[in-house]
């Protein structure tokens, strides 16, 4: 027994049963595809022919085809890298750090928003791999006995670090969230009619049955998962911000850069969950799963995050002027006014002044209002990026040295196409997977539902329902 | 073999858990009870030990950090070492991410493997539920009839009073 809050809205609107959680999210998944997802499909494979042109051109004709020049070495691989990893960010977060503080409205959105963590994952690890120019050669930074002697890899390099925290990183998401979905694939696979359809959904359940004994494993496995993934998903972020924080370069060889990657990854990843989950409560009518209290908690933490971002802006440009150090001070003068100028404001505009709006209840509760913003944050977390990098980077010492980086239509093309294989896997994830963890739906119910339930009238609404109780309490 | 059960259906959780602990508090031995979803305090009533998987989850983990930083030492102080950055052979504040990223793999994976095993969770064409509709909105307490026992009014009537909304049997062909 727990106690809730009279002031809590209910997570759960609608008058739900447990039934018709099952019913509403496996309406999908049991569908024939229709028209529109099957679009929606296409148009996300046609992204997916730019990305596989673009990594055709860059493969084989090299590296120049992006960009790049002597002075800036990284531009848009790195900034898209560094994009799509805080994008997944959110995932875990939702999963883990709100299990642990025991926050009930994770439950309905986070099944997709580990989906868009680990598809995120796979975007992002495209970019410092197809960077390597020669991408068949990825496995030599695994440390690996070399036939040219046992040369190991340099484990002092932050690049390496990252090697071990995005693979530890998308491999522990990836399990914890199978074993969130083999309960639902249980579920799919006892109301599947079809041949093919419960072969596979039994085969990618596991043989789950539900029973007591599982269920208590099952739980323990999910909070130990958590409590793992938590420090996990701090230090992925962590790490990234060290393959600037760690080289001696002006704007990059801060301190502050750890917490404020962080801070940063959260805020784009919640961003990309709600951008995400606006379109998929509308389309698939889950709007009794994901209300609009979600929403607003989701609108509390980018104000949070939004905010911590803000002040580290803020503090940087102290800092600079504070350490007296002439080049540091010159970076951010050159960040703010230099040529680049509109990539900063852009930067400053759609990440600490837009999200402030959420201040306001209104906006907070609007799904427009919180759908364009979530958009600014994303636009604004890119442009983060591209000005830490290539502001840092394209004004090196020497005056004879500096140069302007612009993108190739490959560069375009790469980044673009990984929206292609974003989308794509999202789309049919969204359409042969449950985008709404029944079995966690369905733990919240009697206490989230805003429904008040007796043991004489369980979880019945309808007055057939009831009838058919007496008759078998009568036999 | 067949083995022959008792399913007593329930459509609540409470009403559950207080028959769980009727139907025990009576003598009668629970199979088991399958549910859509896990029940809060089911572990108390039906006698389900805490799980020692958090112990596995920690050896795991201990392994793995001390893999790492095995690893790293040998690797960069003993089989080859190199001078990089001016920094000693055996940097130790530089191996600290490598050690914790292998400590969380081996912590989770072993965990998770193990949790398979012992769950006895494998992929397989086909899959023996007692009752289809235990994973989406039913309670089922399953309970093994002993041979020779043809008589189920005794069963049924028990389950019945404690609130099942259905009672059936089941054959399982072993």
């Amino acid at each position: 027994m727990q106690h809730v809050s009279p002031i809590r809205e209910p997570l759960v609107t609608g008058g739900k049963t447990y039934h018709d959680i099952t019913e509403d999210v496996s309406r999908q998944v049991e569908a024939k595809p229709n028209i529109r997802w099957a679009t929606a499909l296409a148009i996300s494979l046609v992204g997916l022919a730019i990305f596989a042109y673009s990594v055709y051109r860059t493969l084989w004709y090299g590296i120049g085809e992006w960009g790049l020049n002597k002075t800036v070495g990284w531009a848009w691989d790195i900034t898209n890298f560094v994009w799509w990893v805080g994008i997944g960010h959110a995932g875990t977060l939702i999963s883990a750090v709100l299990l642990l503080f025991r926050q009930k409205w994770r439950s309905s959105i986070n099944r997709a928003a580990e989906a868009m963590t680990i598809f995120a994952v796979i975007c992002a690890a495209m970019f410092p791999v197809l960077h390597m120019g020669r991408p068949w050669l990825a496995y030599w930074v695994l440390p690996l006995p070399n036939t040219f002697g046992s040369l190991w890899v340099n484990f002092n390099s932050p690049l390496l670090w990252d090697v071990f925290a995005i693979s530890t990183y998308f491999s522990v998401s990836l399990v914890f969230w199978y074993i969130g979905l083999i309960p639902d694939f249980a579920t799919i696979r006892d109301r599947a009619t079809g041949p093919i359809a419960k072969r596979a959904y039994a085969l990618l359940s596991f043989g789950w049955t539900g029973s007591a004994k599982a269920w208590s494993r099952y739980e323990t496995v999910s909070l130990i998962l958590a409590g793992v993934a938590t420090p996990l998903v701090l230090s992925v972020h962590t790490i990234v911000s060290m393959d600037f924080a760690t080289s001696v370069i002006p704007g990059w060889h801060t301190t502050i850069f750890p917490p404020y990657f962080v801070a940063g990854a959260i805020f784009s990843g919640f961003a990309m969950v709600l951008t995400l989950m606006i379109i998929t409560r509308k389309v698939y009518k889950l709007e009794d799963y994901i209300t609009i209290e979600h929403v607003e908690s989701m609108n509390k933490v980018i104000i949070t995050t939004g905010s911590i971002v803000g002040i580290a802006y803020i503090t940087e440009f102290f800092i600079a002027w504070y350490s007296q150090v002439e080049y540091e001070q010159y970076t951010f003068i050159n960040r703010a006014f230099g040529p680049y100028w509109w990539a900063y404001w852009s930067m400053m505009t759609c990440n600490v002044i837009t999200p402030q709006l959420f201040w306001i209840r209104k906006i907070r509760r609007s799904l427009t209002a919180t759908f364009i913003i979530s958009i600014f944050v994303n636009i604004g977390m890119w442009f983060e990026r591209f000005v830490i990098i290539v502001t840092s980077l394209h004004r090196d010492y020497l005056p004879s040295s500096w140069a302007m980086f612009s993108p190739t239509a490959i560069d375009v093309g790469v980044y673009v196409g990984t929206f292609g294989l974003f989308f794509t896997l999202f789309f049919l994830f969204a359409k042969y997977f449950p985008v709404v963890n029944m079995a966690e739906v369905k733990a919240i119910l009697k206490s989230s539902s805003g429904v008040t339930h007796s043991h004489t009238k369980t979880m019945h609404a309808t007055e057939k329902e009831l009838n058919t109780n007496t008759r078998h309490n009568n036999e | 073999m067949n083995k022959k059960f008792v399913l007593g259906i329930y459509d609540d959780e409470d009403v559950l858990l207080t028959a769980i602990e009727n139907v025990r508090a009576a003598g009668t031995k629970i199979y088991e009870v399958f549910s859509p979803y896990p029940i809060h305090g089911i572990d108390d009533v039906l006698g389900i030990k805490r799980s020692r998987l958090p112990i596995v989850a920690f050896f795991c983990g201990l392994f793995g950090t001390c893999f790492a930083l095995w690893m790293q030492i040998w690797m960069l102080g003993f089989d080859w070492p190199m001078i990089i950055g001016g920094k000693p052979h055996i940097a130790l504040p530089s191996f600290i991410p490598v050690t914790f990223e292998l400590t969380v793999l081996c912590a989770a994976f072993g965990m998770v493997i193990t949790f398979f095993i012992v769950t006895n969770l494998k992929p397989s064409m086909k899959v023996n539920v007692f009752d289809k509709r235990s994973t989406d909105d039913k309670f089922v307490m399953a309970i093994e009839v002993k041979e020779g026992v043809t008589d189920m009014t005794a069963l049924n009537n028990l389950l019945r009073s404690n609130g099942a909304v259905e009672v059936n049997e089941k054959e399982v062909v072993k």
